[in-house]
């Protein structure tokens, strides 16, 4: 029964939430609205259990005396203080809770947190980009393309010459390596690709970085995008028909009634 | 004297010519071809008119004027001159009314005939979205089949997931370590399908953690995800048979502020230095926060989410990362139920399906651009919604 109710609610709902999307009519609009009400009602009864939860967490975490448990002290008095200031002197702006606890608090805060994000964007790019294998040296290349092409100098240099002269130099290498081991199939490998490319850099690409980033972005970028967003979107009815059919019951806990 | 008389003649007969003599302003001409109907796959209450601006020169302004057989005429509303269709959005239903629109150039009015009596009504089903109706049943019936023909007992295969197969590993790691585990179920609410992805991976890792006797941590950012994230935990638990390991205070609600959230998991992090971490969900800016401290601790990291913005970041910094449509698929690949996983072979043929309609759809916009091929642009109609 525990089981059984749960499924029989999520079928209804989902079939009918299903059919809602078809039919125009007031009475499957209202039923939605109605339904988006009774979300919200429901999310605030959770979020008293959440607070429950917060209390009761940090409180333990204080009595037992566990590893940095006077942060925990700083989270109860922050939440006891916001929550007296809410009641006690109102929300709106012009209040304590509005001009000090949330303009000169918590969002200096939170931007603060948002800041670190730069740093991390550092550390993360200099780790994803080194060449260290193929796949590797191509995410190099496209983001040093996309990069140099995003900022404003970048975008107005020139990229067909110097493309063509550092691909020259790079085959050139190539071959006289590949000459020196007498690899001939090298050789002619190497002069093929040089030639391909050429013509591709020449005829392909635009003669400023700026267009040349945007390419990337547009083209490989935004395709690889679709393709997951693709799989995702499908992904998604997959896993919605599975919850509604009662199939997929890992949101209660796994396995068969 | 003469020679000015001479010029005073000319000038008197040339002016009249060209002052007087203005071309012909054509009449302001009405509207016509009007027609208003119901407008069609709405919730009612909506007349839609169209019209054409009569010959000669644009008017300033059209004005539309409706009239409620039984009471008297009103302009509802005005439209640009190069605007022909006008929505009234304020009929009752099932009244009739008449239309007729006026051409307004100065202060003269060319009104086109009254249109014969129109009601708005609600409709039933919206038959612009015809196509998304016949995608569904198609993919619904690939899905139920594949589902009985695992229930029929035939296995189906199921390409290896690198990041799942990790899960045993990090779950094992973390008792060997003596350490615990860092679930993350995301930061969006129960209504996303991320969520409840990852909600039923969840369910998967406590069996595991259960089993293994490792400790578990769930911070919540959602009052709701933390409801449910811990009667799943819990359920997990009694399932393996462990409903004593079960810590009440292993799942917790943090706040719902999201870099408040990312503060404190990564705080936790720091404190506990735990074996493994999990961030499958929804995740929008702290996931680099959150996956890069994570990194700086030392622990194995398994990522996962449907957000094309997060992945990169996610995969940098993590040492498995689920790749939009495998968080969904997780649920089936870690419990190898055949129901689930005949789901997710019906979900491989509707990808394969949509991607030849794609390529056909495509090829189709291209060749419609061509005189010869036009009939072609009314086949890719059929799959624009509205």
């Amino acid at each position: 029964m525990k089981r059984n109710i749960p499924l029989v609610v999520c079928l209804v709902m989902g079939v009918s939430m299903m059919v809602q999307f078809f039919v125009p009519h007031p009475v499957s609009v209202a039923y939605y609205e109605l339904t988006t009400r009774w979300f919200r009602i429901v999310a605030a009864f959770a979020l008293v259990l959440g607070t429950g939860s917060l209390i009761m967490y940090h409180s333990d975490k204080i009595q037992r005396k566990r590893q940095g448990w006077f942060y925990s002290v700083v989270t109860i008095l922050a939440f006891v203080a916001t929550a007296v200031i809410g009641l006690g002197w109102g929300i709106k702006r012009g209040t304590i809770l509005q001009d000090v606890i949330f303009s000169n608090i918590l969002v200096p805060l939170n931007a603060s947190m948002f800041a670190i994000l730069a740093f991390y964007m550092a550390s993360a790019a200099y780790r994803a980009f080194r060449a260290r294998t193929k796949e590797a040296s191509l995410l190099l290349i496209a983001a040093f393309v996309v990069m140099l092409g995003m900022v404003p100098l970048g975008a107005n240099l020139p990229f067909r010459l110097p493309a063509l002269v550092l691909l020259t130099v790079g085959v050139a290498v190539g071959i006289y390596l590949a000459v020196r081991n007498q690899n001939w199939r090298g050789v002619l490998v190497l002069g093929l690709l040089w030639v391909l490319l050429g013509l591709a850099v020449r005829f392909l690409f635009a003669p400023r970085f700026g267009a040349v980033a945007e390419q990337v972005l547009s083209y490989p970028n935004m395709a690889a995008k679709r393709a997951i967003v693709l799989g995702v979107a499908l992904g998604a009815v997959a896993t919605s028909l599975k919850v509604i059919l009662g199939i997929e019951r890992g949101w209660l806990g796994g396995g068969k009634s | 004297m003469t020679a000015l008389l001479l010029t005073l003649l000319l000038i008197a007969q040339v002016q009249p010519a060209a002052g007087f003599d203005p071309p012909p302003v054509p009449p302001l001409a009405a509207p016509v071809s009007l027609r208003a109907f119901d407008t069609p796959n709405d919730q009612g209450k909506s007349i839609t008119l169209t019209w054409q601006p009569g010959s000669g020169p644009l008017p300033e302004a059209f004005v539309i004027e409706r009239t409620e057989l039984g009471t008297g005429a009103e302009v509802v509303a005005s439209s640009p001159p190069d605007q022909a269709v006008f929505r009234d959005e304020e009929t009752q239903d099932r009244r009739p009314y008449t239309y007729r629109v006026g051409a307004v150039s100065g202060s003269d009015t060319a009104w086109s005939n009254p249109t014969a009596p129109v009601m708005s009504s609600p409709q039933f089903f919206n038959t612009t979205r015809v196509n998304v109706l016949a995608a569904m049943v198609i993919f619904f019936a690939l899905v139920v089949y594949f589902i009985e023909t695992a229930r029929r007992g035939k296995s189906l295969f199921v390409r290896r997931i690198a990041g799942l197969d990790a899960v045993e590993e990090a779950v094992g790691r973390a008792t060997e370590m003596g350490k615990p585990i860092v679930y993350v179920p995301g930061l969006a609410g129960i209504d996303a399908i991320a969520t409840i992805a990852s909600i039923n991976i969840l369910g998967e890792v406590a069996k595991k953690t259960a089993q293994y006797d490792s400790a578990l941590l769930v911070p919540n950012r959602d009052p709701i995800v933390y409801t449910v994230a811990r009667e799943v935990v819990k359920e997990a638990y009694t399932k393996a048979g462990r409903p004593d390991a079960f810590k009440a205070d292993s799942v917790f609600f943090i706040t719902s502020e999201q870099f408040a959230y990312a503060a404190a998991v990564d705080g936790l992090m720091v404190r506990e230095k735990p074996a493994t971490n999990f961030f499958l969900g929804m995740f929008w800016a702290e996931s680099l926060i959150l996956a890069e401290t994570g990194a700086t601790t030392g622990a194995i990291q398994i990522a996962g989410t449907d957000s094309v913005f997060q992945l990169p970041f996610f995969i940098t910094a993590c040492d498995y990362t689920l790749i939009g449509e495998e968080l969904y698929a997780a649920s089936a690949y870690l419990s190898r139920e055949p129901l689930l996983l005949g789901s997710l072979k019906g979900q491989d043929y509707g990808k394969m399906i949509i991607l030849a309609v794609v390529t056909l759809g495509s090829a189709l916009l291209l060749l419609s651009g061509l005189p010869a091929f036009r009939l072609f642009s009314r086949i890719t109609d059929l799959f624009t919604t509205g």
